[in-house]
């Protein structure tokens, strides 16, 4: 299992992968859409967790584009402003949808949940 | 009935100025428009009504006072013609005389006797009767005194029978003392002389003609000669010969009327006549006042008319003023009402963004820290060397807490700020309930305030607006907090009801409210906390706000025991039309 962290803040990104794979999931983190479209050319991904606000291009875009790029990922949410748009988008999809500052035992449970959903649904 | 007096109700005067605060203060001034509205259509009826009034005041008055004069003359010149008449018979009557006689038998004694005698029984009050030559010298004579060969020729009265024919005198006593008048003809013998028949004519015939006019209790007539004394008695007082108060008219061909003052007696109309070929004018007095009178009975007519007019125009003048600026007034302080809706609203709105923006911004670092925190956890949970250090972990125990506490803060914060502008969704209440109190936790716990809620489990999610149910709570739980002092209670409570409605009941020990203010603390800029901030719309707009949602809201409180708010909202929002309402944030 391999998952891909994007959120602009680099501090909490680098530490959020680092406690992942201190669990045994292995994490790659970026700052920004352009580095993730990067990667993931190169690189396969079950599951990526995206902040939906960040600069130029939010998470809800760059879902649609690693959805192209690699049809079948996961996405999961993260977002630390409470907005409406935000909400909406959560509700839409409520269990991959974390608020920040997020408890890291919820991540994995959601996943897991996520991924455990792609293996019985076969990607829908 | 009820409901449309209340319209004409002025509301306006106690109501005060259009609005408080800054804004809104002397927006209008209702007591100045209410006045010139009043006297501008009172000066717009009544003026017209006063002209017309003073119009037809003068009008009538005119035409009474001309029929009167007319009366009077018509009056006058018919007594004039009745004494013309009487002197012209017997004048007529010594005309036939001359020629009816020659000159021979009629100074016959004898024949004259008997010419006095058919003329008294004809014509009455004749006393006798002369025959005078051209010399002046009366030379037949048939009467009471013995004026046989007595000489005129120097006499007024004889020159002016030469002139003109004939001649009537003023009325005199004579000899016999005994008011009487003397006609006398001339007639033209066939050698070109001529001779003069006299008579003396009493007067008391006249006097009876006078009597029977109809002049009124103060009218009078008189017969005068141009010197103003009487001829015959007059109605009051005057005798004959006397002279009248009254000035003598000038001479006028025709009857003429003119008005005369008495400083004793009043105003009187007096119509007189010169009557023709005599020195007699015929006067007629008739007192105004008496003639006036139906004069006055149509002015207090036209007066009671006036002010009848003027009662019913200021009686509506007044009251549809008061209807249309009570009716301004109204829609004044309902769109004042929802200024202010928007104004609050806008505010609470803008404090939510707030929160949600400094939310946020916390958000990112705290989750930073959150993580270095884990990490460094983590780190000590994996390693050996720090995993039995009770301390180290305990400590990134208490960091990982503190992160936990605000980050449900800020959860808090963001998913109110959320809900700010949501229409009608399925609700929690007690999640709403605990949402608005998370909010005042930290005061109650400063202020040593106890807050139990208690919502009946059976209360299933219904559709509400979220929004609205906050605005409020957090109005509700504010106010109380406002009333209370260290150390109350607070307590929230709900049921379902069995017509599938919800009981919400916020109660509080706090100071109460007075039983004067209970009915008017849900009226607009009521308030008894205005020098402390209140604005007076927090309850106003509390019950607005659960009458869009479809409930009701009612106050009960007791001074120094406590103040208990219930409100009742329905399960179900399909009866409920959403208003068009201000709220929205802009």
């Amino acid at each position: 299992m391999r998952i891909l962290l994007v959120d602009d803040e680099e501090e909490f990104v680098a530490t959020l992968a680092e406690r992942l794979s201190l669990r045994g999931i292995t994490a790659d983190w970026v700052t920004n859409a352009h580095d993730a479209e990067n990667l993931v050319n190169t690189q396969h991904y079950d599951l990526a967790v995206l902040d939906v606000k960040m600069p130029k291009v939010g998470g809800r875009e760059l879902k649609k584009i690693l959805e192209k790029k690699q049809p079948g990922i996961k996405t999961i949410y993260l977002t630390g402003h409470g907005s409406e748009e935000d909400y909406q988008a959560g509700s839409a999809e409520a269990e991959f949808y974390l608020m920040k500052p997020i408890n890291i035992n919820d991540l994995i449970r959601k996943i897991n949940d996520a991924l455990d959903r792609k293996a019985q649904g076969g990607g829908s | 009935m009820k409901e449309l007096l209340k319209n004409f109700y002025p509301k306006f005067l106690w109501g005060g100025s259009s609005g408080k605060g800054p804004l809104y203060q002397h927006m209008f001034n209702y007591s100045r428009l209410w006045r010139s509205a009043v006297m501008l259509t009172a000066l717009s009826a009544i003026l017209p009504l006063l002209a017309i009034t003073w119009f037809d005041y003068n009008v009538t008055r005119k035409a009474v006072e001309s029929d009167t004069m007319s009366r009077t003359s018509r009056t006058v010149s018919n007594t004039k013609r009745t004494i013309s008449g009487f002197l012209l018979e017997r004048k007529s009557a010594l005309d036939f005389i001359v020629h009816d006689n020659t000159f021979e038998e009629l100074i016959d004694p004898a024949r004259l006797e008997k010419i006095l005698e058919n003329l008294q029984k004809s014509f009455g009050g004749i006393s006798d009767i002369g025959v005078i030559d051209a010399t002046g010298r009366q030379i037949a004579y048939v009467g009471p005194y013995s004026l046989t060969d007595k000489n005129y020729s120097g006499q007024e009265w004889f020159r002016q029978v030469v002139d003109r024919g004939i001649y009537i005198s003023e009325v005199f006593l004579g000899f016999r003392n005994v008011p009487h008048l003397v006609i006398a003809i001339s007639h033209e013998l066939p050698n070109g002389s001529f001779y003069i028949l006299r008579t003396a004519i009493d007067t008391d015939q006249l006097n009876d003609q006078m009597t029977t006019l109809e002049l009124g209790a103060q009218g009078n007539a008189f017969i005068i000669n141009t010197q103003g004394e009487l001829q015959i008695p007059a109605r009051h007082h005057e005798k004959t010969f006397e002279k009248i108060a009254i000035p003598i008219p000038p001479f006028s061909p025709s009857t003429e009327t003119l008005d005369y003052h008495d400083p004793y007696e009043g105003d009187f109309i007096i119509g007189y006549a010169y009557v023709p070929d005599t020195p007699f004018i015929l006067m007629i007095a008739k007192n105004k006042n008496e003639l006036m009178k139906s004069w006055h009975k149509t002015r207090v007519e036209i007066l009671i008319f006036l002010s009848v007019g003027i009662l019913i125009v200021m009686v509506g003048v007044i009251g549809f003023a008061t209807f249309f600026v009570n009716n301004i007034y109204i829609a004044d302080q309902r769109r004042i009402k929802t200024l202010h809706q928007v104004e609050y609203s806008n505010k609470l709105a803008s404090i939510g963004r707030l929160a949600a923006g400094v939310a946020h911004e916390i958000n990112n670092p705290l989750a930073i820290i959150n993580e270095k925190s884990g990490l460094i956890k983590d780190i000590f949970q994996f390693s050996d060397k720090y995993a039995k250090d009770e301390k180290l972990t305990g400590l990134v125990d208490a960091i990982h807490n503190s992160v936990a506490r605000c980050g449900a803060i800020t959860k808090q914060l963001l998913s109110f700020a959320r809900h700010m502008d949501v229409s009608f969704q399925p609700v929690k209440l007690e999640t709403i309930i605990r949402d608005v109190i998370g909010f005042l936790g930290k005061e109650a716990e400063y202020r040593n305030i106890h807050i139990t809620i208690d919502v009946a489990k059976n209360i299933p999610d219904f559709e509400s607006d979220r929004g609205k149910l906050q605005q409020v709570f957090l109005n509700l739980f504010n106010n109380s907090f406002a009333a209370m002092t260290e150390g109350g209670n607070l307590n929230v409570a709900a049921s379902l009801m069995k017509d599938d409605r919800v009981r919400l009941t916020v109660a509080d020990n706090g100071c109460g409210i007075p039983e004067k203010d209970l009915k008017k603390i849900f009226e607009p800029f009521f308030s008894t906390r205005t020098r402390t901030g209140g604005t007076g719309l927090g309850l106003s707009i509390t019950y607005s706000l659960i009458q869009e949602i479809g409930g009701a809201i009612e106050v009960s409180s007791t001074p120094g025991v406590g103040t208990r708010f219930v409100i009742t909202l329905p399960l179900h929002a399909k009866n409920i039309k959403e208003k068009p309402h201000a709220h929205t944030p802009g």
